[in-house]
């Protein structure tokens, strides 16, 4: 077991009293020099000696090259220089982080994380900073700090609820981008990140799934939902000339709970006649670039949208449930891979798979039995990227509004939790962000903290006994983390796989038991 | 850290997971179990054995749900489920079996 203590869950999620660097020993991984360069980055290994540890250093020039990187960014992106020199300290942020509330490092209060880059900025960018540097809490950029840096924007998992309380509207996530990007640059790339995007582009998806094995998982799904309830549902793979092509996160080929939301998403089309596809090059909706901050990563990984799009020829794309791939589908598709002028203009492109069930249930072109669900009682976790970073359909809130509405179509038991911890205030589920690695499992059961609270209270306050989610990482998350908690893992529930359970689809026989 | 077996010795990365997997022999499996004190009986070896199996065909563990369902078919109904496999390995049969058996660790949002 774990060498750290579980938090104490309290009532109420309690403002804890800061304490100095008791996270400071907490680092991913760094990535290997091959899997930095594959993507554009630079690394350096310190031996070539299999009897002893891999270890990788900053390469020759690493200050040299940091304070470029941060010179760069700042012209690039005018949203960066803002955050740099707005914040006036006011503190409205400090206890609005569940990894702050989880961990108590004081420089997990997100204006003392963003400090940590902003010292060195106010040293090298601005005059008062050149000149006369303890005025102004300017830093020099030495070693130590680029370890603060690697150790804490890794405690950071670009949730942006603090950003939601700034004034200034500061945006956490952006300076962590920032400051993970520059890490890349100068040999500090993080090992699970990075080694997730060389697999997209390597093989085609972040678990390295190759087609024939995702070929082989489809038809394992046919064969078990046929067996199941004796009716040919179809999980189609690169069937040129479709309708839709269903992009959604390779979790949903593998994992539990996601890939029974796989089989509702299946279930949802059958019923409703729809022509869809999966695609092997773009079996990955997913999009990692987002995590470490790179523009050109995540366009590069966005392009296989297009090009799946294009060579199937389908006339709509729809997103599975995957929380940072419907932020990067909904806010910035068009940008990186646009135009999207080759798809029908009626629908909205990309389309949130939610969106699309709540309309075919609305339409009453769904068969639905709610008491099938109702040895549930149902909340919805908010995911961060979602609810902050999107949103869905035609109305404002719709990203809150309509997957609620899915699962109140299909369960006669639903309440939310506490409304401090839900919508555009959700906690994340403490690993997102590129954070949801066994090599940050400390960080990930401290900062579930808030949202184990809030759940806890929905469970003894009102009966509740599932929590469900629209994000493969947040799943994946509880699934691994609130046992720690004392749920079970089958308390966690892809929304799709509580509308596969009480569809009811024609020529339907259920199992006796 | 590098383990011996057969007076070999084995790379690992920083998780333990074999770095040059097509090194992998059973003994791996054996040494790298004692290391975590956990000691490999038959049914461990039942799913160590077809994870080889479905690594070679596919270049990839298998999904949980091909796991349980081969498992089940395999060892009867009672142990085709993912209980069963937990208690076998309490680290999660995606990653623990997996690096026993000589197979890369799954990644991605799972």
């Amino acid at each position: 077991m774990a060498d750290y203590d579980v938090p104490e869950v309290k009532e109420y999620a309690v403002v804890p009293l800061p304490k100095d660097g008791v996270m400071n020993h907490l680092s991913p991984f760094v990535a290997k020099p091959e899997f930095q360069e594959a993507m554009g980055y630079v690394g350096k290994k310190v031996h070539d000696d299999p009897k002893k540890m891999p270890e990788y250093v900053l390469i020759d020039g690493w200050k040299e090259k940091a304070l470029d990187k941060m010179g760069d960014l700042l012209g690039r992106y005018r949203s960066l220089q803002v955050f740099m020199d707005s914040c006036v300290k006011c503190g409205a942020c400090t206890d609005k982080c569940h990894y702050f509330l989880g961990t108590q490092d004081a420089k997990n209060m997100p204006v003392a994380r963003q400090d940590l880059l902003r010292s060195v900025y106010r040293r090298y960018f601005t005059f008062a900073g050149k000149y006369f540097p303890k005025l102004v809490g300017a830093k020099d950029l030495t070693e130590d700090v680029v370890q603060d840096w690697y150790s804490y924007f890794h405690q950071c998992s670009e949730c942006r609820r603090c950003a939601v309380f700034c004034p200034y509207g500061i945006d956490t996530a952006e300076v962590t981008m920032a400051a993970r990007e520059i890490l890349a640059h100068i040999g500090r790339g993080q090992k699970y990140a990075n080694e997730i995007i060389g697999k997209v582009f390597t093989i085609g998806n972040n678990l390295g799934l190759p087609e024939k094995a995702l070929a082989n998982v489809l038809e394992g799904l046919e064969e078990d939902v046929e067996y199941d309830i004796e009716v040919e549902v179809k999980f189609p793979l690169d069937e040129k000339g479709k309708d839709i092509l269903l992009v959604t996160p390779s979790a949903d080929f593998f994992a539990e709970p996601h890939i029974d939301g796989l089989i509702g998403y299946a279930k949802v089309f059958h019923q409703t006649n729809t022509s869809w596809t999966l695609s092997s090059i773009a079996s990955e909706a997913g999009n990692f670039g987002l995590f470490i901050g790179s523009y050109e990563n995540m366009q590069r990984i966005s392009m296989r949208i297009r090009e799946a799009a294009l060579q199937l020829g389908v006339k709509r794309i729809v997103y599975g449930e995957c929380g940072h791939a419907w932020r990067v589908g909904y806010s910035f598709l068009n940008t990186l891979a646009g135009p999207f002028d080759f798809l029908d203009q009626n629908y909205p492109i990309p389309q949130h798979i939610c969106e699309f069930t709540l309309d075919k249930l609305e339409k009453g072109e769904l068969t639905i039995d709610k008491s099938r669900n109702d040895d549930k009682t149902v909340t919805f976790h908010d995911s961060c990227n979602v609810a902050r970073g999107s949103g869905m359909g035609t109305e404002p809130g719709g990203q809150f509004t309509i997957p609620r509405a899915v699962i109140k179509a299909v369960c006669n038991n639903y309440v939310d939790m506490e409304k401090d911890t839900i919508h555009d205030v959700t906690f994340c589920c403490g690993g997102g962000g590129g954070l949801l690695t066994d090599d940050l499992m400390e960080l990930r059961v401290k900062g579930i903290l808030p949202r184990a609270t809030a759940l806890i209270n929905a469970k003894e306050e009102h009966g509740v006994t599932h929590m469900a989610a629209i994000c493969a990482i947040c799943k994946s998350q509880f699934t691994k983390v609130l046992p720690y908690y004392g749920f079970a893992m089958d308390q966690i529930v892809s929304v799709h796989q509580l509308v596969s359970d009480a569809i009811v689809l024609e020529g339907q026989v259920d199992p006796e038991d | 850290m590098p383990f011996e077996a057969n007076g070999k010795t084995f790379e690992t990365d920083e998780e333990g997971y074999m770095v040059d997997l097509g090194s992998w022999e059973p003994d791996c499996a054996t040494v790298m179990a004692e290391l975590e004190d956990q000691p490999l009986t038959d049914a461990h070896w039942e799913v160590l054995n077809f994870l080889r199996e479905y690594y070679d065909e596919y270049q990839i563990a298998p999904a949980v749900r091909v796991l349980t369902k081969a498992i089940g078919k395999k060892l009867g109904k009672d142990k085709g489920n993912s209980k069963y496999l937990y208690e076998l390995f309490p680290y999660g049969p995606g990653k623990q079996a997996c690096k026993y058996a000589g197979l890369p660790k799954p990644t991605g949002c799972v």
